[in-house]
């Protein structure tokens, strides 16, 4: 008989069981051992239909083709960029997937993206030795320019996104900035003041610390009225 | 992957910086404790804002040196853990962790802070001899003021084991209520220059984009005890005298902190 | 037998005071601290991250590697020079194979998760306290583990088999076995097992025994440093039957820009 052992959003560690039983499926970090399903990370219980998933609280940022990140140019290669995500795995922008305009051979490409510049990139593919492929070519794609970098853990980038974007939207409303979530944990904030930087900057963390808690949402905007410029 | 390196000195430029604190303001909190560690004579735990150091104090008896034969001694080192930062490798000491013992080092050693000849138990035969080890536990930046404040608290904290007066073997297990000659209490301030403006307790991030630092020691009645300017830019005559008003007026502070835990 | 109660009045199979709590190290992936009785580690995981020199790098998956070092006011006699010591080299080594078989970087390539354990004070159990710290901070950086592992010291002291032997006890008079094991909670296998002294095989498997009991007490303290950081409510206090008050929107798709 199967049996569910645990309850939907519950905080369970590596190696607890979650279900028993076959007609329970394994979903993304869990796995199968003889007739129970165990947890192999550190997070949430989530039930959808028969799959158990468990939704990390922590943990690196796996690059997915489709994902936007930031990242940092760290060398100039002959036809592109190397970009480090802040991962194990650096990326490769090739000058074909970075602009539109024709690149001349002879064009000196570290004036286009120089060593250190920050860029908003899209993730185009991802080998099983994680080479990573990087586009710049959508629109919103660009080098990024002034404005401040923080990092936060990629696990709570959707909850500082929010449902429908709501949560970061409050946050650019009051603080008047303009703010790119990477997937990979860089956020890119740019604002009209240093201090409105600093307090976007400052909700971000604040979601990051209680991202576990309930009501976050009038949380962070008690605290943005509190602090208002 | 270095962020914000030109954001630093540009804030900086307008008496601003990242997270909205003065030029001249600490960070939050500062916390010092002591005995943290049962088996040291001497220790303590110093946090200031997200930067967090221990220091320990070990004694030993040895024969005394040659040309001091009725004088103990201190030895400072220090050990950047990999624990503390994705920056340390293990190893042998980087030259960061060298300056840093060393300029601490001299810090206490040049206020003469302990009297070494208080620490002499028969003349060219044996002394006490204190070595005080910096451990960094989370490195959030600013180092220097943490670490001696550390030091100092372990110093201050720190009791003579018990010796067995026939043997005279050490019994590190019993502490005598005997502290060390303590006659002076050094604390180090550091100072940075970011374009043109002076600043304290910078951040890890801070720390990568300024122009030169005055790391100044300076005892309660503001006597300096050592100073160490680093960085690639020089600093005016200008600059030095007004970095070190800034120390001392920082470091009392400090010991404010400190007394306030002790 | 001329131990017959225990120096610090515990009973045979009684643990001393354990205190553990996950991510003390703002600048690690993840970290932990865990004291036993007087005997305190600090670990911190960083990784997965790049892996040089390349020739250590494996295409199959992720190096684990562990750096154990006490910190040199660490011993209870003389300061410990500082230095990767031949003994601190063997206790790294065999701290990575007590958390290797859980451990699965099969996702990270020719990277490295590097875990390093420095304690600020022993009382004998060092390296049981460093695996069992290792563990909580790998589970809190989010590294994939299959199960969990908690470690603990059991042995014979002048014929009393016990858990968790202080200094005092590792040094008495009389025949005296030291044995450090690490045991996975689900299939109760041991990763890791040494020992030193002397000990009869009766004596022995029920040091191990006792053992099973004492590192389940181990995890019991780890699963609820992990935990305990998400199921706090509003105000702090207690428990929500281990739930987290994670509201489920912030999984859906449109949770992007």
């Amino acid at each position: 008989m199967s049996n569910i052992l645990v309850e939907e959003r519950k905080v369970v560690i590596p190696g607890e069981a979650l279900a028993e039983g076959l007609d329970y499926l394994p979903g993304e970090n869990t796995y199968r051992e003889d007739n129970k399903i165990y947890s192999k990370v550190l997070g949430l219980v989530s039930l959808s239909g028969r799959v158990i998933k468990i939704t990390p609280l922590s943990g690196p940022y796996i690059h997915k083709p489709g994902d936007k990140v930031i990242g940092q140019v760290v060398d100039i290669l002959f036809s592109g960029w190397r970009i480090d995500t802040g991962t194990a795995y650096q990326g490769v922008l090739n000058v074909k997937d970075a602009t539109t305009r024709f690149i001349k051979k002879e064009e000196d490409l570290s004036k286009i993206l120089g060593i250190g510049d920050f860029v908003i990139v899209t993730v185009t593919n991802v080998t099983s030795q994680n080479l990573i492929d990087l586009s710049m070519k959508e629109p919103g794609l660009k080098k990024i320019n002034g404005g401040r970098i923080i990092k936060i853990g990629c696990n709570k980038v959707p909850r500082v996104i929010g449902k429908k974007a709501s949560m970061i939207s409050l946050i650019k409303d009051k603080t008047g900035c303009e703010i790119t979530v990477g997937q990979n944990g860089l956020v890119w904030i740019k604002g009209p003041t240093p201090e409105g930087e600093s307090l976007a900057e400052r909700a971000i963390k604040l979601i990051e610390e209680k991202s576990h808690q309930e009501g976050l949402t009038i949380k962070i905007e008690e605290f943005l009225e509190q602090n208002k410029l | 992957m270095i962020i914000n390196k030109d954001l630093v000195p540009e804030l900086a430029s307008q008496g601003k910086r990242l997270d909205n604190r003065r030029l001249d303001e600490y960070r939050e909190p500062i916390l010092v404790e002591t005995d943290i560690s049962w088996t040291a004579e001497g220790s303590a735990k110093v946090q200031i804002g997200k930067t967090v150091v221990m220091a320990g104090v070990k004694l030993s008896i040895e024969k005394p040196y040659n040309d001091t034969s009725d004088e103990g001694g201190i030895t400072v080192n220090a050990e950047l853990l990999p624990l503390s930062s994705p920056e340390y490798e293990t190893g042998p000491p980087s030259i960061k962790a060298i300056e840093l013992a060393r300029v601490t080092d001299r810090g206490i050693r040049e206020a003469k802070a302990i009297d070494f000849k208080k620490l002499c138990i028969e003349p060219g035969v044996k002394a006490w001899f204190v070595v005080i080890d910096i451990i960094t536990i989370n490195d959030d930046g600013n180092l220097f003021d943490a670490s001696a404040l550390a030091v100092l608290a372990a110093l201050k904290s720190a009791k003579f084991p018990e010796v067995d007066p026939e043997t005279g073997a050490i019994d590190y297990k019993k502490k005598t209520d005997k502290s060390l000659p303590l006659t002076k209490e050094p604390l180090t301030v550091t100072v940075y220059k970011v374009k043109g403006k002076l600043m304290v307790d910078p951040n890890k991030y801070e720390e990568q984009a300024y122009d030169a630092r005055l790391t100044v020691a300076s005892d309660s009645k503001g006597t300096i005890s050592a100073l160490q300017k680093g960085g690639f830019h020089p600093l005016t005559a200008e600059d030095i005298s007004q970095m070190v008003d800034i120390a001392l007026d920082k470091a009392k502070f400090l010991r404010g902190k400190l007394n306030q835990s002790l | 037998m001329v131990y017959k109660q225990r120096l610090d009045g515990r009973k045979i199979d009684e643990l001393r005071p354990m205190e553990a709590k996950a991510g003390v190290i703002p600048n690690a992936d993840g970290s932990a601290s865990f004291k036993i009785g007087k005997t305190w580690a600090l670990a911190a995981v960083y990784g997965p991250r790049e892996l040089y020199p390349k020739f250590l790098q494996d295409p199959k998956k992720g190096l684990l590697r562990c750096h154990y070092g006490m910190m040199p006011f660490s011993g209870s006699g003389e300061r410990i020079r500082p230095g990767n010591s031949r003994r601190a080299q063997e206790i790294s080594m065999v701290m990575t194979s007590a958390l290797e078989p859980v451990v699965d970087l099969s996702a990270f390539p020719n990277a490295v998760v590097d875990i390093f354990v420095d304690l600020p004070q022993t009382d004998a159990g060092t390296r049981c306290a460093a695996i069992s710290a290792a563990a909580i901070a790998l589970a809190d950086a989010g590294i994939p583990m299959t199960d969990m592992v908690s470690s603990v010291a059991v042995g014979e002291v002048d014929g009393m088999v016990c858990a968790d032997l202080t200094y005092n006890e590792e040094s008495y008079e009389g025949i005296v076995s030291d044995i450090p094991v690490a045991m996975l909670h689900k299939t109760k296998g041991i990763s890791l097992l040494q020992m030193d002294g002397e000990i009869s095989k009766k004596n022995l498997v029920k040091a191990l025994e006792l053992a099973e009991a004492a590192t389940e007490k181990v995890y019991e303290l780890q699963k609820k440093a992990l935990t305990e950081k998400y199921v706090r409510d509003q105000d702090g206090k207690g428990n929500n039957n281990g739930k987290s008050e994670y509201e489920p929107e912030f999984e859906t798709e449109d949770s992007r820009e």
